[in-house]
């Protein structure tokens, strides 16, 4: 069992806001892992250092053993981490097809020049992409919309082509930011079994944000809680569930008579 | 090679153009010739913008003084050494350039590659703003660049600018340029360089995330755009034979930028047939400026007539096609029969309509 991710005492602020307060974990390779908390607990804020969007204030983000914290987040993309978005971002201007290889434009050879006069090298590496694409799209069954527009599929899917793109870039570790957020509960359960069966077969690493807690209890192995920036509670779904401070933050404080 | 129905359509097309130009270089009169060039000049400034606007999604407003270093420099690369010396008679120009005189397409690669240069130098700090800001500070930097133009006397001759520059501007360098600019941008676009452009136009971040390097993307758009901006800006030099700083006012960059905006964000196709309007229009409008009458009215001649006529042309435009002309659609051998199918089937329908 080898370390992909660590975060060493991670505190982010935003001038007066401390949005992250001294947050540390690790993920193991290969582990299905949740963070929970309530609304403005911080959750995305994490995701946002991890990925390069945000600088940590204090603290460092390891992947792979190599310190990644402030670096740019193609960097960081191209070293193996690749994120979904809570409100989903596709690329309006391309299609289904088009969306997902961008994702693969970050390991390609071939420079400007031979791509404009259409060297073999280049139109080689063009069919590869789109080979592999179409390839990614079939495994999950997006196929049938490859040349779609975006946004003229159902809310499902497009979460599902976010998920794909993502996958495109070849990660290590994927963060899933609420993927099931917006979704009827039947929806999200099928949901949560295409994440489990993304785990196994792409040989990932999964880390993902949920906003409510019955959706991951049955999936994830171990649940991490945060609420106003800290780490309140990390265990498995039974432990959580029955934990004061976790209970304390999701539905207040019980006042005794 | 297997030549299909479009390849075959596309070469005699091609053939039909340079035979076209051929004959408008030997028999058209000067004036003509003159807005054709313009037409292709304009299409040009229009391609460009759309590289970095309609595909790039970065608002820059610094076409006007990228187009004055690419004129400056072919001019005082093609003018004589005689007429350099008629020329700068205030102050003398700097020695280093006193008694170059270079080939044509030498002066406009020339203007080209320094456009390129001073545009990248501007970009690299400029890119880091988004939206406005980056408008703003484009649109400084572009007036800058003129401030300067007007400034470096011995350099540009200042305010009374250059005089007497050859014309070596005919319809083939224009429209060749045009069609070399049209190459490139279109390749580059449709490249997987290109789609990753559009995915920083339409999300940055989320373009970001997935590894695209949005400040190598924006600068190469960046780079690309300004080297053709200067190009066009050589080919005008020498079309119009006279500049000075006033012909690259920032409203040259608002006159694009409405080109660009009529034709279709993100459609070449859409720039072109914007630019030749555009410039034909004007020229059409010309009467407008001058003393005419309707019935028992007498329109007194008002400068700049034909500028409002035109915003009028831009507006009905926009209302009607709201994505411009062409929107993102390109011109395909395809769309053009499919077109026509359609007219054709539209005819069948009302006849048979009125049979029945």
């Amino acid at each position: 069992m080898t370390t992909l991710l660590e975060v060493k005492n991670l505190t982010k602020r935003f001038g007066g806001l401390t949005a992250v307060n001294n947050f540390s974990t690790s993920l193991v390779r290969g582990e299905l892992c949740a963070l929970i908390g309530p609304n403005g607990s911080g959750k995305t804020t994490i995701f946002n250092v991890i990925t390069g969007i945000y600088e940590p204030t204090e603290g460092q983000i390891f992947f792979n053993q190599e310190d990644i914290s402030g670096k740019r987040p193609d960097y960081i993309t191209k070293q193996g981490i690749a994120r979904t978005f809570q409100n989903i971002r596709l690329f309006k201007g391309l299609n289904v097809l088009e969306n997902v290889i961008v994702g693969k434009h970050l390991r390609i050879n071939s420079d400007p020049a031979s791509a404009v006069f259409h060297l073999p090298k280049y139109l080689e590496e063009e069919k590869e992409m789109r080979k592999t694409g179409m390839t990614l799209l079939e495994s999950l069954g997006l196929d049938r919309f490859a040349h779609e527009e975006p946004t003229s599929l159902p809310y499902g899917l497009q979460r599902k082509l976010e998920i794909a793109r993502a996958l495109a870039t070849e990660p290590k570790l994927l963060l899933l930011d609420e993927p099931a957020a917006g979704m009827s509960p039947s929806d999200s359960e099928e949901l949560m079994t295409f994440i489990q069966h993304i785990l196994d077969s792409f040989d990932l690493t999964i880390f993902l944000i949920e906003h409510q807690m019955r959706v991951v209890m049955g999936i994830c192995p171990r649940i991490i809680v945060i609420d106003h920036g800290e780490k309140i509670a990390e265990g498995n779904p039974e432990q959580i569930q029955n934990n004061d401070r976790v209970i304390e933050a999701y539905l207040g404080v019980v006042e005794h008579a | 090679m297997k030549l299909n129905r479009n390849t075959i359509l596309t070469i005699i097309t091609l053939i039909v153009i340079v035979l076209l130009l051929f004959l408008g270089e030997t028999f058209l009169n000067p004036y003509y010739k003159r807005i054709l060039n313009l037409c292709a000049i304009y299409a040009m400034f229009a391609v460009t913008f759309n590289l970095i606007f309609g595909y790039t999604g970065q608002f820059s407003l610094g076409h006007a003084g990228f187009a004055a270093i690419g004129a400056y420099t072919a001019a005082l690369l093609t003018l004589s050494p005689d007429q350099k010396a008629v020329n700068f008679f205030l102050k003398p120009i700097v020695p280093l350039l006193e008694k170059v005189e270079a080939p044509f397409i030498i002066a406009l690669i020339a203007g080209g590659l320094l456009t390129t240069v001073i545009s990248l130098l501007i970009a690299w700090p400029a890119l880091r703003l988004r939206g406005d800001y980056l408008a703003i500070a484009t649109l400084g930097f572009s007036e800058i660049i003129r401030v300067l133009l007007v400034n470096m006397q011995s350099l540009t001759n200042g305010a009374l600018g250059l005089k007497g520059i050859p014309g070596y501007t005919n319809l083939f360098w224009s429209w060749g340029c045009l069609a070399v600019c049209i190459f490139v941008v279109k390749r580059l676009v449709d490249s997987s360089y290109g789609r990753a452009m559009s995915a920083v136009r339409d999300d940055e971040v989320a373009a970001e995330v997935l590894g695209v390097n949005l400040f190598m993307h924006k600068m190469m758009a960046f780079g690309v755009s300004s080297f053709f901006v200067g190009v066009a800006g050589g080919l005008m030099a020498n079309l119009i034979s006279t500049i000075d700083p006033k012909v690259f006012l920032f409203t040259l960059t608002y006159q694009i930028v409405g080109v660009t905006v009529m034709g279709g964000m993100g459609s070449l196709t859409g720039s072109v047939i914007s630019a030749c309007l555009y410039t034909v229009f004007l020229e059409a409008l010309r009467p407008l400026e001058s003393q005419f009458t309707i019935g028992s009215i007498t329109i007194p001649g008002i400068p700049g007539m034909r500028m409002v006529i035109f915003s009028i042309l831009l507006l009905l435009v926009i209302l009607f096609y709201r994505k411009g002309l062409m929107g993102r659609n390109e011109f395909s051998w395809d769309g053009l029969f499919r077109f026509f199918r359609r007219i054709t089937k539209k005819d069948e329908k009302a006849t048979e309509g009125k049979k029945s």
